[in-house]
């Protein structure tokens, strides 16, 4: 698959950035990876499984090499066995270690919806806080190249309705070098999602440790006119629909990225909203009951009185993925789609 | 057990052709025009054209990913995969489900899985129906060895030996699963091999390169089912020649010995197989000749057929959701 042929590695555009530590430039992989190798060394705890971790493209690059550095005790291939495997992820976990189990597509993590949901999520909360399991799960959406039904799911929503379980989706170098620290950090299961389209991206990200902090959103594009949720990388495209509009039109957008939709940082998206009265909400997984649906929700549920016209959604049509490549471009939606429903909210 | 002189020619008439379509596909792969990832069976052709050389056409059979050889040998429609596998309206998924999701029920083929594993419980599910109508109808389920890692090929035996159903399960073990070697996924021999008390699951361990080998085991295995005796296990030994998927130029190198891949071509299931025939006079080179000419050809229209095909557009996005 000539994932690599579709699009060269591009610069991270100059988006508004507030209390960044200075960085150098490196690629998205080496972000992630840099922050899972810095938590290996400082904590012996901390483990790295998954189908594939120790193999040549070491999941896309996130975890090259790392076993040759820490070894396979701690850097090490499993099974295709995703249900029994999350189970012994969860069961370490809870005795005292710090697993963090990579799956290179999210559609494998279903195999594994009994140990997430009915086990990890639930844990802590059903013995009383007796228990805590500090797991963090890593999937990476697949797209183009017919990847099909089955390997190209954005299916955030369906872990965003899961209580108990954190949910971060990242769209910067930055942020994924950080979040992944503080997912590892933090003691309770925290499900990284991330999209292979982050991996074609340069960012600046310090060489040291640091963290994100999880429900801690971001305003990537400051402006007045009318607000912009762009989940994963619909934030970048985001940002650029909005260049683009200010540019044609002089309306004044403000992006945000969420960064975690679990806590999601709802302050952020309402002082915004307060401000704009206009908001317009794109994410990569389907539409109904998913991440556009509850951030509509929940803006309308606490912010009413201050919208101006009616929320506009985009996000991918109720459908399994088509593999055929002229399916696949009527099916995703980015860019052009969040500039034109700026456009509809505008006119109202 | 004697192969009639038929079968063994039409076995390895299937293998021969399985063969020629990989190395097509193989070839053409880097011009991009096939926009699917591909996942070619050279070297596995010998289990294809085996155990589907038992078959009728109303038995049926689950595939994976690897889906190719499993659909041509129960006699799928090679235009129509051709032309799947170019994304066309004409495509046996018609332009939905691409290389891994191949499908051709007028063959018993009702579709396939890639989420590895996935075709395993569905195959005994059809094993469930075949014996509730009362009908002898085989139900048969490719998978790998990395789907044998996963947890619900142990419940899904367990229900056919439980049920008696009319299943043979059909391991393919190629040794890897992408790049991780099978050592790092399982201790030893599948455990259904020693667990199993014979009544309850006719199990063997076999060279899977072996087609004869193949056809008279599937056979055995076919015949109980088909006398509502239960499930087979059946572990063929191969190798995967090519890489996991796309083409030989996105293999990546390193993984994998290239010792180990030489000395499996040189164990390759279509040349041995075709080289028993030729010396017990199962076919002649005359006859071989032709069927390559004819192969070639039927190949070249696939090809042509699928490019001068149409492409599926944004209205018909959404058909085909549910069932009308
Ligand atoms: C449940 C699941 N986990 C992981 C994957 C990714 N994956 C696709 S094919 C494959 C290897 C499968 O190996 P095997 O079953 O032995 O078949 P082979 O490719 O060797 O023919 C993997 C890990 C998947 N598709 N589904």
């Amino acid at each position: 698959m000539p994932w690599s042929r579709i699009a060269t590695d591009q610069n991270e555009p100059e988006f508004f950035r507030e209390n960044e530590l200075p960085g150098r430039r490196i690629t998205y992989a080496e972000a992630i990876r840099e922050g899972l190798r810095q938590a290996l060394a400082l904590d012996e705890r901390v483990f790295v499984m998954g189908q594939g971790v120790d193999d040549p493209s070491g999941m896309f690059g996130a975890t090259r090499n790392l076993h040759q550095e820490f070894g396979r005790d701690r850097v090490f291939d499993t099974p295709l066995a995703e249900t029994a495997l999350t189970g012994i992820a969860v069961g370490a976990a809870m005795a005292g270690q710090r697993p963090v189990y990579f799956h290179n597509r999210p559609d494998f993590l279903y195999l594994a919806m009994d140990q997430i949901v009915n086990h990890a999520a639930k844990w802590s909360y059903m013995f009383g806080g007796a228990v805590n399991v500090p797991l963090v799960l890593w999937a990476c959406i697949g797209r183009g190249w017919g990847s099909a039904a089955q390997h190209s799911q954005a299916n955030q929503g369906m872990f965003m309705h899961a209580p108990g379980l954190k949910l971060v989706m990242p769209s910067t170098c930055y942020d994924a070098k950080g979040l992944m620290l503080a997912a590892i950090k933090d003691p309770n299961p925290v499900l990284i999602i991330e999209h292979r389209f982050n991996f074609k991206q340069k960012g600046l990200v310090p060489e040291e440790m640091y963290t994100v902090p999880l429900g801690k959103g971001v305003v990537r594009r400051p402006g007045k006119d009318v607000t912009v949720v762009g989940v994963s990388h619909l934030a970048m495209d985001a940002f650029h629909a909005a260049q683009e509009l200010a540019a044609e039109s002089g309306i004044d957008a403000e992006v945000i990225d969420p960064r975690t939709l679990r806590p999601l940082d709802e302050e952020l998206i309402l002082e915004s909203v307060r401000k704009t009265g206009r908001l317009v909400v794109a994410d990569t997984g389907w539409k109904t009951g998913g991440v556009t649906a509850e951030i509509a929700a929940m803006v309308a549920e606490k912010a009413f009185k201050y919208l101006r016209a009616p929320i506009k959604r985009v996000a991918a049509p109720d459908l399994p993925t088509p593999s055929g490549h002229t399916l696949e471009s009527a099916y995703y939606i980015g860019q052009p789609d969040i500039k034109k429903a700026m456009i509809e909210v505008m006119a109202e | 057990m004697n192969i009639v002189a038929k079968t063994r020619r039409d076995m390895l008439f299937s293998m021969l052709r399985i063969r020629r379509v990989q190395e097509r596909i193989e070839a053409d792969y880097m011009q991009d025009r096939m926009k699917t990832p591909v996942h070619l069976c050279v070297g596995q052709e010998a289990i294809a054209a085996g155990v589907c050389a038992t078959l009728r056409r109303d038995d049926s059979i689950q595939s994976n990913h690897r889906s190719h050889g499993h659909y041509l040998a129960k006699g799928g429609n090679l235009p129509a995969l051709i032309a799947e596998l170019h994304c066309r309206s004409t495509g046996c998924s018609k332009g939905y489900g691409g290389s891994m999701h191949v499908v051709d029920v007028s063959v018993g083929h009702l579709g396939t899985s890639s989420i590895v594993g996935g075709g395993i419980p569905i195959g005994t599910g059809i094993g469930l129906a075949f014996q509730m109508q009362k009908s002898d109808k085989v139900s048969v389920i490719f998978f790998g060895d990395g789907a044998a890692d996963e947890g619900v090929l142990y419940e899904s035996l367990n229900y056919a030996m439980l049920k008696k159903l009319p299943v043979v399960f059909v391991l393919e073990d190629n040794h890897w699963a992408v790049c991780s070697p099978r050592s790092t996924r399982q201790v030893a021999d599948n455990v259904f091999l020693k667990g199993a008390a014979k009544d309850l699951l006719f199990a063997a361990k076999i060279d899977g390169n072996d087609a004869a080998l193949v056809y008279q085991t599937a056979k055995k295995a076919v015949d109980r089912a088909r006398k509502g005796q239960g499930p087979s296990f059946i572990v063929c030994d191969t190798y995967r020649i090519l890489g996991h998927a796309g083409c030989k130029a996105q293999d990546p190198a390193g993984y994998r010995d290239t010792c180990e891949i030489d000395a499996w071509a040189c164990k390759c299931p279509v040349d041995t197989f075709r080289a028993a025939c030729l010396a017990d006079g199962t076919v002649d080179q005359a006859l071989l000749d032709e069927w390559e000419r004819d192969i070639a050809s039927e190949i070249e229209a696939a090809f042509r057929f699928a490019l001068e095909s149409p492409l599926p557009g944004p209205q018909d996005l959404h058909k085909h959701l549910f069932s009308e």
